[in-house]
């Protein structure tokens, strides 16, 4: 096939950057080699129109071990233990097939926590739904929670927490992002650089078939009508292999005979491959006709792009091949020798014995494109007056239990009930609180995990949106009794072409930024989804936080329900009376415009740590963050919970 | 007291089962399952999981795997198998207890608490348990225990229900039924009192912190009744 382009056009490339390529390479490069620039220089892959803003995130913190750039964020818990996490959007393929794109979003995550040599201990998830009475809503909600249930319960890593939210402007764009936390010895994380030359490159796990060829280039662009025959780019899970996988994986790690390993997740085999090279300043050469395939037949184009799911690619030290094939043989996975490492810095690849491409490492990495893209900053709305006059026929109590229906504060045991939540053993908190908690196992020590978002403040202001999910995650996990220490995040938005979209993010990124460095939670890993637009409409900006933080003694963690009675119930900050934005504002007096709560960080910071303090003297015997639906909310839960009742002055 | 926990390509409770045979005091070994024998032990355990993928059905492939010729001839000669969740599926699939585990009623992956009550304190699971309703955990999407009438009709008659679902006041109606069992049934046992198979995990409640405690008092008076 001739390329130019008009194909290159087909690939997701702008003419800009075809003719780059072009220009890096010093001629046209043939079919495959589009393929993998395409693949790399998409959105999804190359942070093209994030990188310079994400840039700014502050990063590095007393306890953070490693930063963003790796498969996932890794913080120290003391002890020699370290928590590896990372959250990851699958918003596309989930709205294609809801039961397949949630569970390779589970399994990719899971994939990219275990590949530094973490055991996963807990899975978060955070998902979006259109309104419920959008006629798609309920087929999708149902499948991604199966979806979800399916691939973690298989794999028998607990579910421990997470959200599930609806708003209309995700009637054409669900969000699914899943969150994983890992446990791993501080000596025995392993990254993804390559390292020495001649090294023997090692593809194991699943067989390669055509599922998921350019997922990560659909993940790059917008939806129109024609969504439907965009299936065949969903990737198929099989959480059964990616058990073994892991099984495999964690029993190969606990001796020396790896130098670097990488997930095949998003473009696959050519990610996978360059990633290594590249942040080892190395060149691979590639056998692909070594590569176990699934179909007959595949080309050299289908296999370096297809995302088949639960596959490595592992650099191995010379001579430890047959003590690996041994382990993987044991799991009945598949092993193959399918290249080395070489000096050329270039990726080299062969296919009946025919070189089919050659391309230096760095114009696929350092020169990707990165945009500095137009922006437009938010105003901030002004308050709407109170009006007293509005509330005077309102009931209380009938407000209160319409706001208490509404999909996004009502009960949603039925959803995580679908989640394994106990297994492992050490599950001490359940979803439904304000973070799930498992213990370190055979340890005092537990981790606290909360994921947030809170689109409606971002699409008011983003700036204060940006701060204010920061903070809630920071509420969160102190209201459990965890000291909290990083983030990873997960950044759903429109389409960065639109000066508008691109102005959500950059000021959402900023207030992120602002108020996870005055906090001291520091962002350690994350992803970008941008292009959630159908036929012109985009969802409102939605950055969803996933807060860790660690509870020393974990007898200590706090619970939301009311224990006892005739216990004091305190409100800790101040309650100015703000109603803008507030679900009473929007769901009862049907008034959606007005800024969002002011945030204060100094205040969020003093209040939080007093709390904290309170609760290491044992001083407190429940205690709630104050969110959506306000003060009268937060009670309701805690008397519901504690089965108790309450009497507010 | 010796256990044995089998391990089977996709299990996931494996580890979970022996933590909590360990604290309760016996001595576990865990158990390939491309091994032929297995070792010399008081309790062997098939635990939770979806082993091998739960593909075909559940249990199906695991029930005709290698160890389990030597877990049959243990059962036979009279040595304790209990079966949790998967495990009891397997047991099902290689004949050694009656029925079969399908799909939950409401189409649906379960995981919370429930409470059961002890039918039968004949078994050196359950005899001297101080306690007739448990409070334990389930977490499973095929665990709706089903038998032809001729079966029933023998499980009854051999006095073989273990524990059958039922509400914190030990009543047995269809709100009590998570999973639309058959006569609510939780576990069963086989004849001769040494085989139970049970969709619960006590492996899940064997401390204050965790769901519950009640999964303790299911170890302590095993290993009680063992010694």
């Amino acid at each position: 096939m001739k390329v130019d382009q008009k194909v290159a056009i087909e690939h997701g490339l702008k003419k800009e950057e075809f003719d780059k390529i072009c220009e890096l390479l010093k001629r046209v490069p043939n079919i495959v080699e589009l393929g993998i620039f395409s693949a790399m220089w998409n959105e999804h892959c190359s942070y093209k129109s994030s990188r310079l803003h994400l840039k700014k995130l502050p990063t590095k913190g007393k306890e953070v071990i490693q930063g963003p750039g790796e498969n996932a964020g890794v913080i120290n818990i003391g002890d020699d233990d370290a928590i590896v996490f990372k959250i990851e959007s699958h918003n596309h393929p989930s709205f294609i097939e809801p039961y397949q794109g949630a569970a390779t979003g589970v399994g990719g995550i899971m994939r990219d926590v275990f590949t530094m040599g973490a055991r996963p201990i807990a899975n978060l998830n955070s998902i979006h739904f259109g309104s419920t009475q959008h006629k798609k809503t309920k087929n999708l909600l149902r499948g991604v929670v199966r979806g979800i249930g399916g691939y973690g319960n298989c794999i028998g890593v607990p579910t421990i927490a997470g959200q599930t939210c609806f708003d209309e402007s995700y009637n054409g764009n669900i969000l699914v992002n899943a969150m994983t936390l890992g446990l791993v010895k501080k000596n025995k994380i392993f990254y993804s650089k390559a390292a020495g030359l001649n090294k023997p490159v090692i593809y194991v796990g699943s067989k390669t078939g055509r599922d998921g060829i350019h997922g990560a280039s659909m993940a790059s662009a917008i939806f129109d009508d024609k969504i439907e025959e965009k299936k065949p780019t969903v990737q198929v899970g099989d959480p059964f292999t990616e058990k073994l996988l892991l099984e495999a994986c964690l029993e190969l790690m606990a001796g020396d005979s790896i130098i670097s390993i990488q997930d095949m997740g998003a473009a696959g085999l050519t990610s996978s491959s360059i990633e290594m090279a590249s942040k080892g300043k190395l060149g691979i050469e590639l056998n692909l006709n070594k590569v176990p395939c699934r179909e007959t037949k595949m080309t050299p184009y289908e296999i370096m792009l297809s995302e088949s799911q639960e596959r490595m690619l592992i650099v191995l030290e010379n001579g430890k091949e047959q003590l690996a094939k041994k382990i993987f043989d044991k799991w009945n996975l598949d092993f193959a020798v399918i290249g080395k490492t070489t000096n050329s810095k270039k990726i080299e690849l062969y296919f009946d014995n025919e070189k089919v491409a050659d391309i230096p490492v760095d114009t696929l990495v350092e020169n990707s494109p990165m945009y500095d893209r137009k922006w437009k900053k938010s105003k901030l709305p002004k308050k709407n007056k109170i009006e007293k006059d509005k509330f005077k026929n309102l009931k209380i109590t009938n407000v209160l239990s319409k706001i208490l229906s509404n999909p996004n504060i009502c009960n949603k045991d039925w959803i995580w009930q679908q989640y394994d939540h106990t297994v492992m053993g050490d599950t001490i908190q359940k979803p439904g609180g304000d973070a799930g908690v498992v213990r370190i196992h055979g340890t005092n020590k537990a981790v606290a995990a909360s994921v947030d978002s809170s689109a409606v403040y971002c699409w008011a202001h983003p700036l204060t949106g940006g701060k204010q999910i920061v903070c809630e995650s920071w509420r969160n996990l102190v209201s459990v009794g965890a000291k909290p220490i990083a983030i990873t995040n997960c950044l759903n938005f429109g389409n960065p072409e639109k000066d508008e979209n691109m102005g959500e993010f950059v000021e959402c990124v900023q207030g992120l930024g602002e108020a996870s460095k005055y906090l001291d939670f520091p962002v350690v890993s994350g992803n970008v989804s941008f292009y959630n637009e159908t036929k012109d409409k985009g969802i409102k900006p939605t950055p969803s936080i996933g807060g860790v933080g660690l509870i020393k003694e974990y007898k200590k963690m706090v619970t939301l329900d009311l224990k006892k009675l005739n216990n004091i119930v305190l409100v800790i900050g101040k309650t100015e009376g703000h109603l803008d934005q507030s679900i009473f504002n929007r769901d009862i007096l049907n008034q959606k415009n007005g800024p969002p709560p002011e945030i204060n960080l100094f205040n969020e910071k003093n209040n939080g740590e007093t709390l904290l303090n309170l609760m290491m003297n044992d001083l407190i015997k429940s205690a709630h963050d104050v969110s959506l639906g306000g003060i009268i909310v937060a009670l309701a839960k805690m008397c519901i919970k504690g089965k108790k009742r309450n009497k507010i002055k | 007291m010796k256990s044995s926990v089998i391990i089977f390509p996709g299990s996931n409770c494996d580890r979970d089962m022996s933590v909590a045979l360990t604290k309760f005091g016996f001595k576990n070994k865990m158990v390939w399952h491309n091994d032929n024998d297995l070792p010399e032990s008081d309790l062997v355990v098939l635990p939770g999981g979806f082993s091998y993928g739960d593909y075909l059905r559940c249990g199906s492939i695991a029930g005709k795997s290698k160890i389990i010729d030597s877990v049959v001839k243990f059962a036979k000669s009279g040595g304790l198998v209990l079966g949790i969740c998967n495990g009891f599926q397997i047991l099902t699939e290689t004949g050694l207890l009656p029925g079969v585990l399908q799909q939950n009623k409401y189409l649906k992956f379960i995981c919370k608490n429930v409470f059961i009550k002890v039918n039968n304190k004949e078994s050196k699971y359950f005899k001297n348990i101080n306690k007739n309703i448990l409070e334990l955990h389930i977490a499973h999407n095929e665990g709706n225990f089903f038998c032809t009438n001729n079966e029933l009709k023998s499980i009854e008659d051999n006095n073989q229900i273990a524990v059958s679902y039922c509400d914190e006041k030990g009543i047995s109606n269809k709100e009590s039924n998570p999973n639309g069992a058959i006569k609510n049934i939780a576990g069963i046992l086989n004849k001769e009192k040494n085989i139970l198979g049970m969709m619960p995990h006590p492996e899940r409640m064997i401390d204050k912190y965790l769901s519950g405690e009640d999964g303790s008092i299911f170890f302590q008076n095993l290993i009680g009744n063992l010694k």
